[in-house]
């Protein structure tokens, strides 16, 4: 929920941009405004824009009022669980219950397909921009924000976790309906 | 100190009931009030005529000066000959905000200096908010061959080597409580310029410190100090090094943990946990820093008597605390961060019906985005718990009046009620009302509040209540309140017994700083900064009161005329020397 950037409202080119990078790496980082004074925290936060957030507020000298040794020596794990797993379920046509997966624990797409096709012992064949998933019986695709079947691969890894709210492995002929030329 | 003036006075008054009064030899006066240990008694007692005016100065061995500029070092050793211990507070409480500029002042050495002269025979000295410098510390150490104790809070300017050099040179020391600091921390060696020949360390307390200390030399330390009853590590110190300490120091009644989250196997899992438990006197334990809920248990068998938990370090989950709680009935102060979540603070009222003290503190005061911590539901069900409950610190995002006056109404005897809604200036947010009726619950039901700090959106209303009920109060501090002038002058014109008045980023101006001309000089300290405050108004109250101090400082590229920071005190030294440039004394 938080750092999410609005990229489907957005005529957002940098969000198609091809990118690099682990999972979370698109959030912005944006300085925050006009920070006075020796604040002594390690990492700036990021303020992204968010449709319900106001806009990014000037960080005041000595407020909230914490002492600088407290600020300091309170370091949170943001490693650990709570606000990192991107749980989705996970279905697969043709199997009995459906699964489900943390996104955030995948740096791309040939690892989750990997993770995939052991999950459920089968192959994916591999993907083109063009002909979508070839070689096999099976398509990964995702429902997006806006409750659309999309094929997986076509958008940067960065983009899918963040829309992506559930993955099912399509069999069969709707498989092999998909990836041409839609 | 406010009695040097009134003894002038009664002075003269005296002295013919001084036959009546003195009919008690000299020595048996003096040994009557030697008893009295309040700093409040001794000055009431030095009141009452001549003669007991000097039976108390010559038997005052401990003395506790608020405001290191109030009174000068010439006038304390003058008036009193036989000090063993002294309490020195410097700077005014915003600095540990960093609101006042570095240099400011409120250095220790010149107080050493006659103090080495005047009091050889020093044992203790307790410092809080003061500058202290390496070479000052060296100087402490050499000079008083008697010093025990030395306590350090809030201070800044010092260094490791400092604490070497304690540690090489005073062979009586029981106790070195270093808290809270801002300390150069060079290393941990110091530790190891305690002599082998020195066991009489009771108190050690670095928790403070970051980097890695010299393990070895702790563990003997700890081993041959045998009537050490409160060690404070730091973060550095692991859990299986801790267990290896506590085997020695099983006699511990105030622990602080290292890190609390090594990986460790079966065996040593079990070994802490034994060492925990065989610290039967335990009764107070902070630290725990990183603590996951999956290693405290080990500390159930050790906390049976457990008082004071702080756990301000351990960003525990509200499910983790539950699980906690049940085994410390007897807990009268908690101290946790707002990862606990209402939850976490529902379990404490379900779990500590003695709990006097709690202090919740934020574990992401600077982000917006974060939706979790702790609101109002979580103080109100300790409220319903805690009846005992008179001491509160509370930092949260939101709150509403209906939650505070049933807080209230609960605990009615708050002495202490620090409410920090984190957003400045945010209103009620059921109602979107301002909170003057929250702290007006607090004022009305809480009759021996003493001290106070109010948030959130307040209008002036918020302090007519204050000025007209809290008959009590001594410490108020407000930020981003009030709408104008009126509500700081309510205050000042009611609250007899205000002494601190700290007041940031408010609507007063120069009538509300010249309606407390009175008042200050009953008053240790008043601070205002980002208010409206002029620099012809400071004039002004520094002419009409010649015995407070006024010191304004300013801010770069601000208008010359606007007074940014004021800091207004009662002294009998006169305006200090030792000011940088950006302070002027007016």
């Amino acid at each position: 929920m938080e750092g999410r950037v609005a990229y489907e409202n957005d005529l957002n080119l940098k969000a198609t941009e091809l990118r690099l990078g682990l999972p979370g790496t698109h959030e912005e980082q944006q300085a925050v405004s006009s920070r006075v004074g020796n604040n002594k925290r390690p990492n700036d936060e990021s303020d992204d824009q968010n449709e319900t957030a106001p806009p990014p507020k000037a960080q005041i000298v000595g407020w909230p009022p914490i002492r600088s040794y407290r600020k300091n020596n309170y370091q949170p794990k943001k490693t650990e669980s709570d606000g990192g797993g991107i749980y989705i379920k996970l279905s697969m046509d043709g199997a009995p219950y459906l699964r489900k997966i943390d996104l955030k624990v995948y740096s791309g797409y040939p690892e989750l397909l990997k993770a995939v096709e052991n999950m459920f012992k089968f192959n994916i064949g591999e993907y083109s921009e063009r002909e979508g998933y070839k070689g096999s019986d099976y398509a990964p695709t995702y429902e997006d924000k806006d409750g659309d079947w999309m094929l997986v691969g076509d958008v940067p890894w960065g983009m899918f976790i963040t829309s992506c709210k559930r993955l099912r492995i399509m069999k069969g002929s709707e498989a092999r309906g998909l990836g041409c030329g839609v | 100190m406010e009695s040097f003036e009134l003894k002038r006075s009664k002075d003269s008054v005296n002295s013919d009931q001084s036959a009546h009064w003195s009919s008690f030899p000299d020595e048996v006066l003096e040994r009557v009030l030697s008893r009295l240990k309040s700093h409040r008694d001794r000055s009431s007692a030095s009141l009452v005529c001549k003669d007991w005016y000097h039976a108390e100065r010559w038997s005052r061995t401990n003395v506790f000066i608020g405001n290191c500029y109030s009174v000068s070092q010439e006038i304390v050793v003058r008036r009193f000959s036989r000090i063993r211990s002294v309490t020195l507070k410097g700077k005014p409480r915003f600095s540990d905000f960093n609101l006042v500029p570095e240099n400011w002042g409120a250095n220790i050495h010149a107080w050493l200096v006659v103090f080495a002269a005047k009091y050889p025979f020093l044992e203790e000295l307790r410092l809080k908010r003061m500058a202290i410098n390496d070479q000052s510390l060296e100087f402490l150490a050499v000079s008083f061959p008697n010093f025990k104790a030395l306590s350090l809070l809030s201070c800044d300017g010092f260094s490791t080597n400092g604490l070497a050099a304690i540690a090489t040179h005073c062979k009586n020391l029981t106790e070195l409580d270093i808290q809270e600091n801002d300390i150069d921390d060079i290393g941990g060696s110091w530790l190891s310029c305690f002599p082998e020949s020195f066991t009489s360390l009771e108190v050690l307390n670095f928790a403070n410190l970051t980097s890695d200390i010299n393990f070895d030399a702790l563990e003997k330390l700890v081993g041959r100090c045998k009537s050490m009853r409160v060690l404070k590590l730091n973060r550095s110190v692991s859990l299986e090094q801790l267990q290896r300490l506590l085997v020695n120091a099983p006699r511990l009644a105030e622990l602080g943990t290292g890190s609390f989250s090594q990986e460790l196997i079966v065996r040593e899992y079990e070994e802490l946990e034994s060492a925990l438990s065989n610290c039967k006197n335990m009764h107070t334990l902070s630290g725990l820093w990183d603590a996951k809920g999956i290693y405290l248990p080990a500390l159930y068998p050790a906390c049976t008597h457990l008082t004071f938990l702080n756990l301000s370090y351990a960003a525990l989950q509200s499910l983790e605390l539950a699980k906690l709680l049940p085994h410390r009935r007897r807990l009268k102060h908690l101290w946790v961060l707002d990862t606990v979540e209402d939850k976490g603070l529902e379990a404490v009222g379900l779990n500590c019906p003695l709990l006097e003290e709690l202090r919740v503190f934020p574990a992401d005061p600077f982000d917006d985005e974060i939706v979790h911590g702790v609101t109002d539901a979580g103080f109100v069900a300790v409220s319903f718990g805690c009846p005992r409950l008179h001491y509160v610190l509370y930092f949260c995002r939101q709150m509403t009046n209906a939650a505070v006056a049933t807080i209230v109404q609960n605990c009615p005897d708050f002495t202490h009620f620090r409410l920090c809604i984190m957003n400045p200036g945010q209103p009620d947010h059921l109602t979107n009302e301002p909170m003057d009726e929250a702290f007006g619950a607090v004022v009305k039901t809480c009759t021996k509040l003493q001290r106070l700090s109010v948030s959130g959106r307040l209008t002036d209303r918020t302090f007519e209540y204050i000025g007209r009920y809290a008959k009590n109060l001594e410490t108020l501090s407000v930020a981003f309140a009030g709408s104008s002038d009126w509500g700081m002058q309510c205050v000042l014109g009611g609250c007899p017994k205000l002494r601190k008045l700290e007041i940031r980023d408010c609507p007063f101006g120069n009538a509300a700083l010249l309606s407390g001309l009175e008042k200050y000089e009953s008053m240790r300290s008043l601070w205002m900064s980002a208010c409206n405050v002029t620099m012809n108004g400071c004039r002004l109250l520094a002419r009409e009161m010649p015995r407070l101090n006024i010191e304004v400082m300013k801010e770069d590229g601000s208008d010359d005329s606007q007074a940014d920071k004021v800091y207004v005190y009662r002294s009998i030294a006169g305006p200090r020397r030792d000011a940088p440039r950006s302070v002027l004394t007016l």
